[in-house]
């Protein structure tokens, strides 16, 4: 058991050290600083420059009141905003409260889908950063079985 | 490697809907082996990266905070019938998986 475990993590590593190569195909840089942040505000601060955000009733963010797995967690985010340039989605009481941020090149509509995991009952907040601001709207799921330990 | 990820794509009015599906276990880094106890490494998809006819249309950044086997879905406009898009993924063990569909 042990041995293979060893086995796996050498392979991962021989990985890891290739890995430099196919990276360079994708053009953005992954925020690391942002999504290893333990508080939404320095998240928020790392990823847009700035933690204060604007609410704004012209985002819509559909996701469940009460979530009864929090390991798939399904939300959309739509917006009327105009020049959207990133949704991002923070969990408030997640480790790391980031979930995902989406970067939207012009010609991209405002309007993403995924499924995330909350490890407890938080605040969920969709911010999206026009090229007027940072706004946000969010919304409380009550999580009955947490996504995040075991 | 191409069967880690499925794609659907409808066009409608110059505009393509996607939905996209990865496979992917996403850990978290925070789990437990219940036989062992060890801590299981995180092993997530850190980008996926969407071209249309080589253009970018998405770049969707994921923590380990995003669901085993990921579904994203989204939207762009500019395209039409033929367009090749094309999906990329990398994650933190700098495994990565690509497909492309033609736009129809």
């Amino acid at each position: 058991m042990r041995k293979t475990r060893r086995l796996f993590m050498k392979g991962g590593l021989a990985l890891l050290a290739l890995a430099s190569l196919p990276r360079s195909l994708l053009a953005a840089v992954w925020p690391k600083d942002s999504f290893g942040s333990t508080s939404a505000s320095g998240a928020l601060q790392t990823l847009l420059g700035a933690d204060v955000t604007t609410p704004s009733s012209q985002i819509k963010m559909k996701i469940p009141e009460i979530a009864e797995n929090g390991a798939v967690v399904p939300v959309s985010v739509t917006t009327d905003l105009q020049n959207v340039e990133s949704i991002s989605i923070i969990v408030e009481k997640n480790p790391r409260p980031l979930a995902a941020s989406f970067e939207l090149p012009p010609g991209t509509l405002p309007k993403i889908s995924c499924r995330i995991k909350m490890g407890e009952t938080s605040d969920v907040m969709a911010v999206v950063k026009t090229s007027n601001g940072i706004f946000s709207t969010s919304s409380e799921v009550k999580v009955t079985i947490g996504g995040c330990g075991g | 490697m191409a069967n880690q990820i499925k794609i659907s794509a409808k066009l409608k009015d110059g505009i393509a809907d996607v939905k996209s599906l990865m496979l992917h276990p996403m850990e978290t880094g925070a789990r437990k082996d219940p036989d062992t106890g060890e801590t299981i490494p995180a092993h997530h998809i850190t980008q996926l990266v969407f071209t249309n006819n080589g253009k970018q249309v998405m770049v969707a950044n994921f923590s380990t905070a995003v669901s085993k086997n990921p579904f994203f879905g989204f939207s762009f406009e500019g395209a039409k019938a033929g367009d090749t898009l094309k999906v990329a993924w990398v994650d933190n063990k700098g495994e990565t998986a690509e497909l492309e569909t033609q736009l129809a």
